[in-house]
């Protein structure tokens, strides 16, 4: 066999293998975004897909219950119950009008039960709008000032 | 001053817009001396801007709150080192700081190079004028760093207003690798625009042979060299600061500034096709135009909230400049390119598939799917948006199960490439070289599995570190040897005249060498472990050989911030170690909460404890513990690396050696006056790096 072919065969074959990992890896990890409103309209297996939804905690909503936080997110006029059931404690900034951003799954019952929480204290975001606290500086600060919650942690 | 500092920028801008168009007509008409005002016009550049930054510097340190950029990043009492920082910790100054460092890179581009290569240098001052125009252009009007507070009236009068005091600076930046870490980012980002303007002259000017790498190799280091540490100074700063236990999370921003350093390592190796055997030519072209545009990708991302929807809830309309940009710097490549493609013609072929040009071959090819992997999964959500409406992240799986069998197959070939042969390798040199160094690595591999090392990529990796090390030991004592025995000297010294005989090769196993002490460390991820517990006074958690028992709370209200403070003792084996007393502490003026993560570092192991707050269940404190192995590894690496980047990049020693031929003289009398001394080295350990 000429060399060059079998240097494209061993190409082949490792990126062959990377592509493979590469989608085990992806359908692992893969988390949908939806707006509250779209949740309404899923269907099937879109149901099931872990997803991550943002939306500002309602005034009043929050309530501590033993092993779980429960919530109410809003946006748009469009409501979602949410139940936090992870271990780590709820970041600092999450308290009434934040804006948060849950991930987890929806439950049959039309609640979301969330496995991570961050948030955003919404007061310092309307006093300084000009301030684009997520996106800071710097390449490698990742999370800005204001989401207490580092995305890498589970 | 802040109108001075304005005009400076716009002096700037008007300058390197000369210097382009005055590059330009003075290719065409060939005249000598438009050529000569635009180069001095593109240096120009570089002092106006070195103006500029200087002036709003000098409005941090007078407490100048009158400019908004100053109101918003600075107060007061800032420490002046913070101050000093605070010109990079928001986007007019981050950009205006870029700008300078790109500035500076053209200045010195331009100004050594004065009076050589004189069929490059004009095309290369003009692609670098043309790129400063982007940023300086951005500068003025898009993101002016001296806006002032105030407006203008219906009179069209200008109302300055100024605030007493200034916003501050964000507490997660107050940090000193917060101040070290952005400037060496940027140096790295900025510094491959010289390669890239470069590339591009010799492409446009069809610049004979491969003389344009020979002129950028130093630039390309240095560039890479910068972006490295930025890299591992920024991990360490998330590992010492943001309390998560790790350092690298596969967020949009880190893997923004890993792309361009995954194609800049790949075209630092494979130019020496190009160099050895004229090969790759196109593909060393595009890796360097890819690397150029990865570097402005990155900006986008980090300032756009294009990908980051998670953390970056504030957009910015500065993306759209930089996809712009991105898109022209693209179709003047391709053009460049394709106009030109006659005279990337390939000199030589591949002969064997077990020969340097093989390894290399494949060292570009998996860094290259490193690169695309990194790349697709930042930009999934966006992308997937597109396509099928909806937006999907991945998340670390994606990029672990992916880049981990990529980095391991690197580091394989980090030991046996350089010790192929070029064109073909026989069997025997293969079982010279290899042999004993991969038997030492499978030996270890073996002694470690026996004990209960069970992690297969960590083996896998524990395996490949042992024998890329003994093969990097191996090179410098064969090649001292010989310097040893002809000079008299001991090894050490002999190590050391051969590493500065070239520089570039031994330079370049250290960096190697400090790849394997960054993987161990990385390997030790596989072995974390780590503990979540309430605790109240008199409770004990236990995590590894540690046992940490809570002594008691305290909090402390100041003007600055309030802190809820745990106190911990640590027991090994029935002994109390230490104390360590993490805590967590909310700045009033910015209403951020940060950790103070306390860590207690040894080179086996990092114990790293969070005060993660309370409980929303019973307000107990909540107390995590991680133990972490081998983590200063990485920082360690990171430490050879510059060591060795700094070698490769210095002169081969050749003035010297004719000194040593004297000395050889007085001595036995039997060397030869003159000869170069490298030649006494055997053929295979020199110059065929």
């Amino acid at each position: 066999m000429k060399t060059q072919a079998k240097f494209l065969v061993g190409s082949g074959i490792i990126v062959a293998t990377l592509a493979s990992l590469a989608y085990v890896g992806y359908t692992q990890s893969k988390t949908y975004y939806h707006t509250i409103s779209e949740l309404g309209s899923l269907q099937g297996s879109s149901l099931h897909q872990r997803m991550r939804v943002s939306g500002y905690v309602q005034n009043g909503s929050i309530s501590h219950l033993s092993g779980q936080v429960d919530f109410v997110l809003q946006e748009e006029g469009k409501e979602l119950p949410v139940s936090y059931i992870g271990r780590d404690p709820l970041p600092d900034t999450f308290k009434d009008g934040a804006q948060a951003l849950v991930e987890g799954n929806l439950r049959s019952d039309g609640r979301f039960q969330a496995e991570q929480v961050q948030a955003k204290c919404a007061s310092k975001y309307e006093a300084v709008p000009n301030s684009n606290p997520g996106e800071k500086k710097s390449g490698q600060a990742p999370t800005g000032a204001d989401t207490t919650s580092y995305p890498g942690k589970s | 001053m802040d109108i001075a500092g304005s005009f400076a920028l716009l002096l700037a801008l008007l300058a390197a817009l000369y210097s382009f168009v005055a590059g330009i007509a003075g290719i065409l008409t060939r005249r000598t001396l438009l050529i000569k005002s635009a180069r001095n016009a593109g240096m120009a550049v570089f002092f106006l801007v070195t103006f500029a930054v200087g002036a709003l510097e000098y409005f941090f340190f007078t407490d100048n709150f009158s400019l908004a950029y100053v109101a918003e990043h600075s107060n007061r009492a800032l420490p002046l080192f913070y101050k000093f920082a605070a010109l990079w910790s928001g986007q007019e100054g981050s950009l205006l700081f870029w700008t300078w460092l790109l500035s500076t890179y053209a200045f010195f581009a331009l100004f050594l190079n004065r009076n050589k290569h004189p069929e490059l240098m004009p095309f290369a001052g003009v692609v670098l004028a043309g790129v400063q125009i982007f940023f300086l252009t951005l500068n003025n009007f898009v993101a002016n760093a001296f806006t002032i507070l105030g407006g203008v009236d219906a009179a069209g009068a200008v109302h300055m207003a100024s605030v007493s005091e200034g916003h501050g600076l964000n507490p997660l930046l107050q940090y000193p690798e917060m101040v070290i870490h952005p400037p060496m980012l940027y140096l790295g980002y900025t510094g491959f625009t010289v390669p890239f303007a470069f590339a591009l002259a010799a492409l446009l000017g069809r610049y004979p042979g491969e003389k344009w790498i020979h002129i950028t190799r130093r630039w390309t280091m240095i560039a890479w060299g910068f972006q490295s540490v930025g890299i591992l100074l920024g991990a360490h700063w998330a590992y010492a600061v943001l309390g998560w236990g790790g350092y690298w999370a596969w967020d949009p921003v880190e893997n923004a500034s890993l792309l361009p350093w995954i194609t800049g390592t790949a075209f630092l190796h494979s130019v020496m096709m190009q160099e050895k055997r004229g090969m790759l030519k196109v593909w060393n072209v595009w890796l360097v135009f890819t690397t150029f545009m990865l570097c402005i990708l990155g900006t986008l991302l980090t300032r756009s909230g294009v990908v980051s929807s998670v953390h970056a809830f504030a957009q910015s309309s500065i993306g759209n400049w930089f996809v712009g940009f991105l898109a022209l710097v693209f179709v003047v490549c391709f053009w460049a390119w394709w106009v030109n493609r006659d005279y990337l013609r390939s000199d030589n072929q591949l002969d064997s598939l077990v020969s340097r040009e093989s390894s290399f071959l494949f060292n570009n090819l998996v860094l290259l799917a490193a690169c695309f992997a990194v790349l697709w999964g930042t930009l999934f959500p966006v992308l997937s948006e597109w396509v099928v409406g909806s937006k999907i992240s991945v998340g670390p799986p994606f990029f672990n199960k992916v880049n981990i069998p990529i980095a391991l197959f690197l580091l394989f070939l980090t030991g046996v490439g350089p010790l192929l042969a070029w064109r073909k390798t026989s069997f025997d040199a293969l079982k010279r070289n290899f042999a004993w160094p991969l038997g030492g690595g499978v030996a270890v591999g073996v002694i470690a599995a026996i004990f209960g090392f069970r992690d297969i990529y960590a083996l896998v990796c524990l395996i490949l570190c042992v024998f890329v090390t003994l093969t990097i030991f191996a090179e410098f004592y064969r090649g001292a040897r010989v310097i040893a025995s002809r000079d008299g000297s001991n090894l050490l010294t002999a190590t050391c005249e051969l590493t500065m005989r070239n520089t570039r090769r031994y330079g370049g196993y250290i960096i190697h060498f400090a790849i394997v002490l960054v993987f161990i460390g990385i390997a030790g991820s596989a072995f974390n472990k780590d503990v979540q517990m309430e605790m109240a006074p008199g409770d004990a958690l236990s995590i590894g050989s540690y046992k940490l028992i809570c002594q008691n709370f305290d909090q402390t209200n100041n003007n600055n911030f309030q802190s809820e403070r745990a106190t911990l003792e640590v027991f090994q084996h029935g002994r109390s170690v230490m104390m360590l007393y993490p805590e967590r502490r909310f700045y009033l003026a910015s209403q951020v909460t940060e950790t103070m993560v306390a860590i207690e570092t040894s080179p086996l192991r990092d114990l790293y404890v969070v005060y993660a707050g309370r409980s929303p269940e019973t307000g107990r404190p909540v107390i995590h513990a991680y133990l972490n192995p081998l983590v200063k590894w990485i920082w360690f690496g990171g430490l050879v690396l510059v060591l060795g980047t700094g070698i490769a990049m210095l002169p081969n020693r050749r003035t010297v050696l004719v000194l040593h031929a004297e000395k050889e003289k007085a001595w036995e009398g039997a060397a030869v006056p003159g000869a170069p001394a490298v030649a006494v080295v055997p053929r295979k350990v020199n110059g065929d790096d």
